[in-house]
């Protein structure tokens, strides 16, 4: 044998190294058969062997049945989508209809309590005018509109989608949907980073990592903004209780609105097979490659464990990370109301200059604007549009003045205000589509880019959703228009 | 689990064997730097509770969740056991070591090159069989390891009984039982990785038996040499066999010299080492 210990200096053990490649190279040829096979054979058995010595079953499996007459039902061609589709709509209904009174009294307390008081506060510590706008008016505003209108329906449907989770569910929704990814020439393993992507895109698109073939995984990335995150949960909910509960008998409404939020939610399922099914016979064409998913037994999820974890990991995360954002956004949507340029403020001359192309979308002016204030974070969209849709309107009586996000402790007064600001059921309507398909948040944008390195598909993933909402309101509003 | 006082008094040697007590000499760290006296591995099949083990010993809060595949990179953190402060390497789940998915290649180069001081395997102790083709795997590379059989309740649930007593036997490494959930066994697992990792040699432990008979003679020269070239390394057949199956990435460690490094690493230089694997991964 060649080397000894002794001289195991790095040169001389790369030549070693060398030599014993080469005679692996030469035994390798004169193998016969697949010398992966013989291992794993050799493997099975080994672990047969060892297993059935160790393992017993004195007692009958009665959960064992459970297990398998539930996932009869819920991975069922038959009762498998509708089970899916009930419980998600179970959940957002109890979100709907579980939020509305602690977020009216959060809106009451930040705003309507809190903010006299610091305005107060603020005269007294002699602040001069623009300071005060700049902090109690903009910053503090838009944070206290962002808690209010985010936690309570966050509290709620976090704990309930991580119940889910925890009780091994959510392998049977990747079980149902892996047909329909391989019919799109997608990965069935999207169906995980698409249900992570209900919670976040940011954290969907590292989720694709699960991935292997770069193919699908590119698909799986791009497509991720289509699972609607939880910044934009509170805008769907907020209008569809606005604008769809509106429109039949007031005891129906939060089953109504949870209805147009699950069909939003499906609409978005929608267009992730659709688009990766149009990628996937244009600029990603490929195999599809096949994949073994096991589905884990059910687990009696622990409740308080859950309630805990979510609330910490998952609510306060997404609050803080909304905060964070809506500081900075409240200071500049202040000052670019309060800003003049020939006689009328920068946001009005945004505005105005927005408006053909938002009303042509069946949207407005305002809502664009709040999508290009709001890309750090969709959280904040629908506090900059009610503050600029006063500003616009020029509406007296509501509100500290420009640039001020007033105190709006109920939809009911929402609605009043956005109604005056030229609002329909189309805009509503238009705003939860487009709030499906838009450009994802700069998040998400710079997760992509940092996963793909590619300034390329980070640019497609972005502009890709834009054109797509583009051409769906534009789409909506045209026959909307027509047939009324 | 009992409340974990952060400063316990000492007890008399009679607690030593007693959980409360052993549980008490436990101080998560979290993702506290700096550094360690041990690194430990925590492999397993996915979704068999890995990263609740993870957070139940680091006091950290890697999201856990009821589906395989939720791991998708290396989650580290650290905690103290008994004066002496571990690493603990969160990897990916996978069914095995041998094929070239991302998340195998992750976790199979951490073993290899990372060259952990024990090796946890997580198995979920209901579905035995199929966890022990990973246990065996890992057995191949390091004799440096433990065996926590996870989800014992459940096992209890589906009227499934495991010797584990036996299962050490076969296997030749510690084997604790738990339900890492409710924090049952943990004391347990701690004082196993304890011992594993400051036993100077590894007992007698498995390897496959049943070596292909279309393979036993080449695999015998080729381990043969590797042995005469690096003795010091533990895995050399595991490594023949690698190589006459063609992978790249230990053939081209072989070639570059790093299995020397592997074999002559002191303890000492640890880190530094550690630190590359850990680009690799």
């Amino acid at each position: 044998m060649s080397a000894s210990p002794e001289s195991n200096a790095a040169g001389v053990t790369g030549g070693a190294g060398e030599d014993i490649f080469q005679l692996s190279r030469r035994l390798r040829a004169g193998i016969e058969g697949d010398l992966h096979e013989h291992l794993v054979e050799a493997l099975y058995a080994d672990a047969g062997r060892i297993a059935s010595r160790a393992v017993s079953r004195p007692g009958r499996e009665r959960r064992a049945t459970f297990d398998a007459t539930l996932d009869r039902i819920v991975t069922s061609r038959v009762w498998g989508f509708p089970v899916m589709l009930g419980l998600f709509a179970l959940i957002f209904w109890l979100t709907i209809s579980g939020a509305n009174v602690p977020s009216a009294l959060l809106a009451d307390l930040l705003v309507g309590r809190g903010y006299p008081w610091l305005q107060e506060l603020a005269v007294a510590a002699g602040l001069p005018a623009w300071l005060r706008g700049l902090t109690i008016d903009g910053m503090y505003l838009a944070t206290a509109w962002v808690v209010s209108v985010m936690l309570p329906p966050m509290a709620i449907f976090f704990p309930l989608f991580t119940l889910l989770e925890d009780f091994g569910y959510l392998p049977r929704v990747a079980f149902n949907l892996d047909r329909l990814f391989q019919r799109a020439g997608a990965h069935g393993r999207q169906a995980m980073s698409t249900m992570m992507g209900f919670g976040c895109n940011a954290a969907g698109v590292v989720a694709t990592r699960i991935i292997d073939s770069p193919r699908e995984r590119l698909i799986a990335i791009l497509t991720n903004n289509f699972a609607l995150c939880n910044g934009r949960w509170p805008t769907q909910i907020l209008i569809a209780t606005i604008f769809i509960g509106g429109l039949v008998p007031a005891h129906f409404a939060g089953l109504f609105s949870a209805a147009a939020v699950t069909g939003v939610a499906l609409l978005g399922v929608g267009f992730t097979f659709a688009t990766a099914w149009l990628l996937s016979r244009t600029i990603l064409k490929g195999q599809v490659s096949t994949f073994s998913l096991e589905l884990p037994p059910y687990r009696p999820p622990r409740f308080w464990r859950t309630l805990y974890t979510s609330l910490i990991d998952r609510t306060l995360f997404v609050l803080w990370r909304a905060v964070v954002f809506a500081l900075p956004s409240g200071a500049l949507i202040w000052a670019s109301a309060n800003l003049e340029v020939g006689g009328r403020s920068v946001a009005e001359h945004a505005i105005t200059g927005l408006d053909p192309l938002g009303l042509a979308l069946g949207l407005n002016g305002v809502i664009l604007l709040a999508y290009v204030i709001a890309i750090p974070a969709n959280e904040i969209v629908i506090p900059t549009v009610l503050m600029l849709t006063v500003l616009s309107a020029k509406m007296t009586g509501v509100g500290g003045g420009a640039g001020v996000i007033f105190e709006l402790d109920s939809p009911e007064e929402i609605k009043r205000v956005l109604t005056a600001g030229g609002w329909t059921v189309l805009t509503g309507v238009n705003l939860m589509l487009f709030s499906l398909l838009h450009n994802p948040c700069s998040t998400t944008i710079y997760t992509i880019y940092k996963e793909t390195r590619s300034a390329r598909w980070a640019a497609l993933a972005a502009l890709l959703p834009l054109a797509i909402g583009f051409a769906v309101t534009a789409l909506v509003a045209l026959v909307w228009r027509a047939l009324s | 689990m009992s409340a974990q006082p952060v400063n316990a008094p000492t007890p008399a040697e009679a607690c030593a064997t007693c959980d409360v007590y052993r549980a008490a000499q436990l101080r998560k760290l979290g993702l506290a730097a700096g550094a360690f006296d041990f690194v430990v591995a925590l492999a397993g099949n996915p979704n068999t509770g890995k990263s609740t083990v993870f957070n139940a010993l680091t006091g950290l809060r890697q999201h856990t969740g009821n589906w395989p595949g939720k791991t998708v990179a290396r989650a580290e953190g650290g905690f103290s056991y008994r004066d002496r402060r571990y690493k603990l390497v969160d990897l990916p789940g996978t069914y095995s070591l041998l094929s070239t998915s991302v998340d195998e290649e992750i976790a199979r180069d951490f073993l290899l090159f990372g060259r952990p001081d024990v090796t946890v395997v997580v198995a979920d102790a209901t579905r035995l069989e199929r966890n022990l083709n990973l246990v065996l795997q890992v057995l191949e590379i390091t004799g440096r390891a433990v065996l926590c059989l996870n989800l014992m309740d459940e096992a209890e649930r589906h009227g499934v009984k495991v010797d584990d007593r036996q299962l050490a036997r076969d296997l030749g490494v510690p084997v604790v039982p738990a339900s890492a959930r409710f924090g049952r066994g943990l004391p347990e697992l701690l004082a196993a990785i304890e011992q594993v990792a400051q036993a100077p040699v590894t007992g007698r432990v498995h390897r496959l038996s049943e070596e292909p008979p279309a393979i036993r003679s080449a695999l015998g020269e080729l381990t043969a040499r590797l042995r005469a070239a690096y003795p010091d390394l533990p895995n050399a057949r595991w490594i023949a066999m690698r190589l006459l199956g063609g992978d790249d990435r230990v053939a081209s460690a072989l070639r570059r010299g790093e299995l020397a490094g592997l074999a002559d690493r002191a303890r000492g230089a640890r880190e530094g080492l550690f630190a590359e694997a850990k680009e690799e991964a």
